[in-house]
């Protein structure tokens, strides 16, 4: 089909696209493998354009341009929300792979059915199956992540939920097989909606029964759903430019997936099946424990003392918008002459790496950012851990309450440190409805307010007052 | 066709070999712009849309293939657009103005 030259810029095309994710192991290069991911895309558009099969070249400029409409405004979105445009976008991988596989199956049933070959169906129908339950599961997980009305937040379970997704499943292979055995027969091409109708309506059922502290593994499995229909269409379509690329981005998801499961010290089966959330809220512990809350005046003077401060932020700190007021805490401290550091947890935000993005928007240098398990040494040497809308991933429970749902799951061991202080707005517990221990702690007081407004506070408090020591 | 099974296949399990080997170095600082960059680069299934959208097909295979392809495309420029975005973000001490990149190890 296509000379040399084609198949030469193919190569090419692969091969950048695995330095762009080679150049992303350090952030002073990461730039330059942005540009290589650019250069390979543009390559293999413009030679699969001019292969001689295609002819409506406005059919090709009209949507090319809509994409760019659209794709501009949703790159710049703003940095919380990146974890909802992240979800979108792998829905519109989804969706793309799953139309490519539908119209490929009905234009070859048409013109030359012999083409559909059993080992080319199965690569189509597991195309068009991970494409279409990733476009709707993808939705789905968008909409969690917004907020959006309809979709429910809390993770949705009924009795049997499990049997009726295996089910679902079970048909749609079951249908998948007959189509790939007999993908001329007459019923096939009316049974093939039929699996597409299953795909989407799988793809929604795997994503109600989870909540938002799971978002992270979940984004990254669905990264790893678009990755392998793309994989599939390569398989489909003999491309080995496809396969590669494919590969890349489903490996990419499944090991994303890994150090999510990890950091949570749970199974992608627990994730995706065991519903998180509806654990009960264990209220036999007996009376109840008190809070001990402490003023922003404390907070700054304790704060002004330190030599080290470990800040640990989570999703709070992105809902409330609070990373610029961070900065500005940081800056003071940093005035101070005091160290500060950032302790990110795996999992704290709601995609893979998610505080750190928003803290490197707010200017603070990425040196300072520093992992659970590097931290997590120094924090007996912490005069202050200062807990920004994080939750469980400092919740001692997981090291010390077996009957914790969290049990084993490796935490930022802020407890350690010689005071804590936890701004939190409200006194309910955290997103997976479990008690801190933390808060608890004879060390630890609360801040109680919106971060936003807490740290703005605390600000005033150290550039106003007693000055430069 | 087993020739084609064979060759693909053997494509797919050593890109992926190379995948995992490749992701696994990637700094954990910057796992949102890997998936918004890996995000970006499966969107090269734009070049099935391509073909779909651009054949001498019939108008149902066309419509199908230039909605896969202004998916695809959106991708690919909201992708690449809010990776680079974000790697800008990403400084080193000592380079608190405008553009990073570059020197610091």
């Amino acid at each position: 089909m296509i000379g040399p030259l084609g198949q030469l810029t193919y190569i090419v095309a692969s091969v950048l696209f695995i330095f762009a994710l080679h150049w992303m192991n350090a952030p002073d290069t990461a730039r330059k493998g942005v540009y290589a991911g650019v250069a390979a895309t543009a390559l293999a558009i413009l030679v699969t354009w001019a292969e001689p099969v295609v002819v409506n070249h406005l059919w090709i400029v009209l949507p090319l341009l809509a994409g760019v409409a659209v794709g501009v405004p949703l790159s710049r979105v703003p940095l919380t929300a990146v974890p909802q445009r992240t979800a979108l976008s792998h829905a519109f991988g989804g969706i793309a792979a799953g139309l490519v596989g539908t119209a490929e199956y009905y234009l070859r049933l048409s013109e030359g059915p012999e083409w559909l070959t059993p080992f080319r169906m199965v690569a189509l129908i597991v195309e068009i199956i991970l494409g279409y339950l990733t476009f709707t599961g993808s939705l789905m997980a968008a909409g969690k992540l917004q907020e959006v009305k309809w979709v429910p937040q809390r993770p949705v379970t009924y009795t049997g939920q499990n049997a009726i997704n295996a089910l679902l499943l079970a048909s749609a292979v079951g249908l998948a097989t007959a189509i790939a055995m007999y993908p001329a027969a007459p019923w096939a091409p009316y049974l093939f909606p039929v699996i597409i109708v299953l795909a989407l309506l799988f793809g929604v059922l795997l994503i109600l029964p989870i909540g938002g502290a799971d978002m992270p593994t979940v984004i990254a499995i669905l990264n790893a759903y678009a990755g392998l229909s793309a994989v599939a269409m390569g398989f489909v379509l003999d491309s080995k430019l496809l396969i590669t690329a494919g590969a890349l981005d489903g490996s990419s998801g499944l090991i994303l997936a890994i150090i999510m499961c990890k950091a949570m010290n749970r199974s992608f089966t627990n994730v995706l099946f065991g519903a998180f959330g509806q654990v009960q809220t264990a209220g036999a512990s007996g009376e109840q424990k008190q809070y001990k809350s402490e003023t922003v005046e404390g907070a700054a003077q304790v704060l002004e003392q330190a030599s080290l401060v470990v800040i640990i932020p989570g999703y709070g700190m992105a809902v409330a918008q609070a990373q610029h007021k961070v900065r500005e805490l940081y800056d003071q401290l940093k005035k101070r002459g005091i160290t500060v550091k950032f302790a990110i947890h795996p999992v704290a935000g709601r995609m893979p790496g998610h505080m750190n993005v928003l803290l490197a928007e707010a200017n603070i240098p990425y040196t300072d950012l520093v992992e659970m398990d590097d931290i997590n040494h120094d924090m007996p040497q912490a005069d202050v851990a200062l807990v920004v809308g994080a939750n469980d991933v400092v919740n001692p429970a997981a090291r010390t309450d077996k009957s914790s749902p969290i049990y084993g799951m490796p935490i930022i061991e802020a407890d350690k440190a010689r005071t804590i202080f936890a701004i939190k707005r409200s006194k309910n517990p955290g997103f997976a409805g479990i008690d801190n221990e933390l808060y608890f702690s004879d060390r630890t007081w609360m801040l109680f307010g919106d971060a936003k407004a807490v740290i703005g506070d605390l600000v005033k408090e150290l550039s106003g007052g007693s000055g430069m020591h | 066709m087993s020739q084609d099974f064979w060759s693909t296949l053997f494509v797919f399990v050593l890109a992926s070999i190379i995948g995992l080997g490749v992701i696994r170095r990637v700094s954990r600082l910057l796992h949102t712009p890997l998936m918004s960059l890996t995000n970006a680069i499966s969107a090269i299934s734009i070049v099935g849309a391509i073909l779909m959208a651009g054949g001498d097909n019939p108008i149902r295979i066309r419509i199908l293939g230039a909605i896969a392809l202004f998916a695809s495309m959106t991708n690919i420029v909201s992708g690449f657009l809010i990776t680079d975005r974000m790697l800008k973000m990403f400084k080193a001490p000592g380079k608190d103005s405008a553009k990073a990149g570059g020197g610091h190890s």
